[in-house]
């Protein structure tokens, strides 16, 4: 029987001990018209090799050249990571609700929770979320806790943060009578235009600030920061943890710095993996750590006066609090938190500053290879990280992904439903993983594609 | 058995009111509800100036293995919060019915008084808990 | 009796590992030499001017630092860990690996689906099994974790109710047994939680449902198995009751392990459901987390399904998303779920195939009741000893904690020193010093016998020798742990000033 180790033996002299006959005896308190036959739609169970076969079949496939991010960014994945990661010991354990005999999870979201606060230049980190958007939520939920100066559940949410945290942030917060506010951006630069805010935006829980925002454009986060501050609002931040590296942490911004941020931690060390499971990562001042959702592990020290690692603020948590908790969130997680931090382990200061700088620069270079080809254009001028929006003149994008995908590229994301405005437009990354002939190989693919559908339309 | 002063009254949720002057009381936690939460970890207080109505929960006493609110056991504005709580809350543990008190109320109905248990009869909930 | 380890200076935190200039150029990438170190493209005001503290150490550093971290945690690779409602069994290799595969891991989640149809399959039929064995009509799996497919499972009961108009809805009943995510759940899509409690025997109190019940009740939040280790025998009656009054059932699926393919929450009357895939698919609980908690649903709530889904037309797999399902609640993650997690589950799934899957139910059962019997010989207290075990059963101390003064976290402690995981201590809430044991399937007998050979041991220890046993664990990297320094010295960041 698959991972079942009984045997007959066993079987018969633990019945006896329980006193029964029969292993179906043991399900005599449910009543007999519930329990059900064979499961028909389910197939018969397979061996190891049978399935290895099945799996190895649906995971072959040509593995095109991918340009594609819009909140998921192929980076190397140093060898060392998943090795320890898929060790029995971090992979088979459990939330650390024994400390002495789970020193290792702990010690290592201490060390976690210390680089995120350094890198995003905050005092306190979580142990993580779910992923990027529903961290968000959280975010939401959190600023209309931790804001004492604001009764309102209002929240200002730009235009350029990614579409789908913007969906996922309006499914979690709805029920709690919370209003998402769109801010718009300025066409020209894809940023938001600070000069076009309200004097006066009335009683506003916070403003959501993406840096980089989804079009990878930098935002001027100093003057959004005060002009938030200024009118009794929290800042939440959403920021890419590789891009901090190199640009100003969020602790940073303004004169005060963000209040909260919150992210997307895929990018460090975590396999795109067809969308997860990734990481949220949350980050804010102590100010605020009593309203911060999810596990928090502190140092304390043993009965012998030892460090040591204990999960705390537990009070805040829903098996203690209940109906009063901060959110309902149990896990973590955990595991791919443990190759995040590994992976800035490996990687350290200067490592990851090479990977944003080397992201930064393929795309320039991919950037301005591609606005010569006749047709496309570049949409925004303005200053941006890895990514960068592109509009095809006279041509359609699905057509023109499509036919690169024939080529072997994967192009970039289609932005036409999220964003009608920009006309036929994909947002396209290049990070450190591309070489100059990738770029080549996209720049000389796109001119055929543009060349062949410009011909046929004229 | 637990500790009970006779001249406080008390709620059945293990508050404790003391007179401080004619309309004034001053609110904190019994030593029997201290004891039941363990060692105190954090104490979240109301805003002075705030108005609260009788068993409105107005603060909040965490421990390690457990949170619990605090109802205001009268109505009126908050005057006076325990601010040295914000870095020892382990007073509400060492000393329950004198530094561990959490916060003074102006009262706006002394009548609601007359609701609260004696001593005597909160040491008999007490012991039936 | 002093501890058996030595401290190491190997066991600092990695910052203190550190040395300026000490960098692995062979993971980063290689910057031409007339590539700037600052990017000129961007305005000075937007970059960062000091570097993060992030370690500075050798890749065999990181490896050795992470290694011995590994090794000092229990696991199921290495302990036997009963922790009660949680289903601590053993997540095959076979799962990892085949989930791991190159074409899974660079696949991008906004890639058209005609590059994944491979991994899409796999999604699809994982849909189509757990719709099966749960007896629900559909299933969504992007949900990530069991409290993320509580929240969508109680914001689809709001949905359904919003649709019809019937918006004075504003209450759900939960058992006074349930977890903690049930209560914050229902706050967290707007309801207000009314509690009824639970009987002497492990049942709920039908006459306390029955009062609590009316117009005003959205529905009713319920784990059966139940989260005290017994089967609701009235369920039949619970379901008819909760839906006359207009309310919808929903079934927390901590405890489906115990029933796989045996009945099914479906034919219980359950309206949604959520399942721990890191519980009974088995996919690994990593230190806490990623799960993953897919959500079932009965007829009359599946318009409200959250997006996105996999629908097949012939050998064609797509995703659904709002456009195709105008009435979802929405999308839950950014994008759709915690796949690797799903991926481990299915494989796990097809390895046991329809005749494994009651085989969980009938082993697990097995091994819970062999435990709570042989324990309750060796003088244990049971909390419900009239009913049979589920999968798991609750052990009460409270008769030790009053003579001995030796508490269910004392024993817990001491038996990480005879090298078993603890039980889940002090829940349920309402059972006082209690143990919640679940050994799950997957152990031998030989196992389940040391494990009460150790409780039996330990009691006669709390008997004898109580002040050592009130101070384990001795053999453990660390002793007992000051929470309370925890928590009101809070040091949740290192910092180089020290």
């Amino acid at each position: 029987m698959p991972f079942i180790p009984h045997t007959e033996t066993d079987v018969q002299q633990m019945l006896t001990s329980i006193g029964v006959s029969d292993i179906a005896d043991l399900f005599d308190e449910i009543p007999a018209e519930l329990r059900i036959g064979s499961l028909d739609k389910i197939p018969t169970g397979l061996n190891e090799m049978a399935m290895s076969r099945l799996m190895h079949e649906r995971a072959a496939g040509p593995q095109p050249l991918c340009f594609i991010g819009a909140g998921a960014y192929e980076h190397h994945i140093p060898a060392a990571i998943w090795e320890i990661v898929t060790r029995g010991e971090f992979y088979s354990a459990y939330t650390p609700y024994q400390a002495e005999a789970s020193q290792g999870t702990l010690q290592l979201i201490y060390e976690y929770q210390t680089m995120m606060a350094h890198l995003t230049g905050m005092e306190a980190s979580n142990a993580s979320l779910y992923d990027g958007a529903s961290g968000l939520a959280e975010a939401v939920l959190m600023a209309v806790r931790a804001n004492r100066k604001s009764k309102s559940k209002r929240i200002l949410m730009p235009a350029t943060v990614n579409p789908a945290y913007r969906r996922v942030a309006q499914t979690i917060v709805e029920n709690q009578g919370i209003t998402l506010e769109v801010v718009d951006y300025q066409p020209g630069s894809g940023a938001i235009d600070t000069a076009s805010l309200p004097a006066e935006p009335g009683d506003v829980a916070a403003l959501v600030i993406p840096q980089p925002n989804f079009f990878g454009v930098l935002e001027e986060v100093n003057g959004l920061t005060d002009w938030a501050h200024a009118h009794g609002m929290l800042v939440i931040a959403v920021v890419n943890p590789t891009s901090l590296a190199l640009l100003t942490p969020p602790g940073e911004w303004g004169e005060q710095g963000a209040d909260i941020v919150c992210g997307e931690g895929q990018p460090l060390g975590v396999p795109l993996a067809g969308g997860g499971p990734y990481f949220g990562f949350m980050c804010c001042n102590l100010k605020h750590v009593r309203q911060m959702p999810g596990r928090i592990v502190g140092r304390t020290v043993d009965a012998d006066g030892k460090p040591g690692f204990a999960l705390t603020l537990q009070a805040r948590e829903q098996h203690i609090r209940r109906s009063k908790a901060t959110s309902n969130i149990c896990t973590n997680q955990g595991l791919v938190v443990a190759a995040a931090t590994i992976y800035m382990t490996l990687l350290g200061a200067q490592g990851l500053h090479k990977v944003a700088l080397k992201s930064h620069q393929n795309r320039q270079a991919l950037c301005e290879q591609l606005q010569m080809i006749d047709g496309v254009t570049s949409a925004f001028a303005s200053a941006s990280f890895h990514e960068f929006v592109i509009q095809f003149d006279g041509v359609s994008a699905d057509e023109v992904l499509d036919r690169l995908l024939a080529e072997g590229i994967l192009g970039g994301f289609n932005l036409s439903a999220d964003y009608p405005a920009l006309g036929e437009a994909i947002l396209v990354c290049a990070t450190e993983t591309k070489t100059e002939a990738d770029i080549s190989a996209y720049q000389s693919a796109l001119s055929r594609v543009m060349e062949t559908l410009k011909g046929s339309a004229a | 058995m637990s500790n009970a002063p006779s001249h406080l009254r008390y709620t059945r949720s293990h508050e404790w009111i003391e007179t401080i002057s004619d309309g004034t009381y001053r609110i904190g936690i019994s030593d029997h509800a201290q004891d039941l939460l363990g060692d105190m970890v954090f104490i979240e207080l109301p805003e002075v100036g705030s108005t609260v109505s009788a068993s409105d929960e107005c603060a909040v006493v965490e421990s390690v293995k457990a949170a619990s609110d605090v109802y205001s056991p009268l109505s009126g504005e908050i005057i006076e919060i325990n601010e040295a709580l914000e870095d020892s809350p382990d007073l509400v543990n060492r000393d329950p019915y004198g530094d561990g008190w959490l916060f003074t109320v102006k009262a706006s109905d002394s009548s609601e008084l007359d609701e609260l248990m004696s001593a005597d009869e909160y040491v008999v909930l007490t012991n039936e808990e | 009796m002093t501890r058996n380890t030595i401290d190491s200076p190997q066991d600092g935190v990695i910052f203190e590992k550190s040395h300026r200039g000490r960098s692995n150029s062979c993971q980063a990438p290689q910057l031409n030499a007339t590539e700037t170190a600052v990017p000129l493209s961007i305005p000075a005001s937007l970059l960062r001017k000091s570097a993060p503290l992030l370690p500075e150490v050798s890749e065999m550093q990181a490896v050795r630092h992470f290694t011995r971290l590994s090794q000092k945690n229990f696991s199921i690779d290495t302990h036997f860990y009963p922790l009660g409602s949680c289903t601590m069994k053993y997540n095959p290799r076979a799962c990892n690996r085949l989930a791991m595969l190159p074409g899974f891991l660079n696949y991008h989640p906004l890639a058209p689906v005609e590059t994944g149809q491979g991994f899409m399959a796999c999604l699809y039929e994982l849909q189509e099994i757990l719709k099966e064995v749960t007896g629900m009509k559909a299933v969504s799996l992007t949900p990530m974790a069991g409290a993320q497919g509580e929240f969508a499972g109680m914001a689809m009961i709001r949905a359904y109710h919003d649709a019809r108009g019937d918006t004075a809805r504003c209450e759900v009943i939960c058992p006074d047994a349930a977890h903690g995510t049930n209560p914050a759940t229902a706050v967290m899509c707007g309801y207000k939680v009314k509690e009824i409690p639970t009987r002497a025997d492990g049942d709920i109190d039908i006459e306390a449902l029955k009062e609590a019940i009316g117009p005003q009740t959205a529905g009713i939040m319920l784990t059966n198995p139940s989260t005290v280790g017994v089967f609701e025998r009235r369920i039949t009656e619970i379901a008819k009751i909760v839906h006359d009054a207009g309310g919808l059932l929903y079934y927390d699926g901590a405890n489906l392990n115990a029933i796989l393919g045996k009945v099914r929450p479906g034919d219980m009357g359950f309206d949604v459901i959520h399942m721990n895939l890191h519980k009974t698919f088995s996919t690994p609980h990593g230190g806490g987390g990623p799960g993953a908690g897919p959500v079932g649903v009965s007829e009359r709530l599946m318009p409200f399904l959250p997006v996105p889904m996999v629908d097949s037309s012939g050998d064609h797999y797509r995703w659904l998303t709002r456009k195709d399902r105008p009435q979802s609640i929405g999308q839950l993650s950014a994008f759709a779920g915690n796949a690797g997690v799903l991926m481990r589950a299915y494989i796990y799934a097809r390895l046991l195939g329809r005749e494994g899957m009651p085989r969980i139910a009938e082993y697990s059962v097995l091994n819970a009741n062999y435990m709570m019997v042989e324990l309750q010989k060796r003088g244990f207290d049971l909390a419900f000893p009239s009913r049979r075990a589920t999968h798991e059963f609750i052990v009460t101390l409270k008769r030790q904690a009053k003579r001995l003064d030796v508490t269910a976290m004392d024993f817990a402690k001491r038996l990480l020193d005879y090298g078993y995981h603890a039980p889940t201590t002090y829940f349920p809430l309402l059972v006082p010093e209690c143990f919640l044991i679940e050994p799950t399937e997957t152990e031998d007998k030989e196992t389940l016998d040391g494990f009460i050979d150790a409780m039996a041991k330990i009691q006669h220890e709390a008997e004898t020798r109580a002040k050592m046993v009130r101070a384990a664990p001795y053999t453990l990297p660390s002793r007992r742990l000051d929470d309370v320094r925890a928590a009101r010295e809070l040091d949740i960041v290192w910092n180089s000033k020290e």
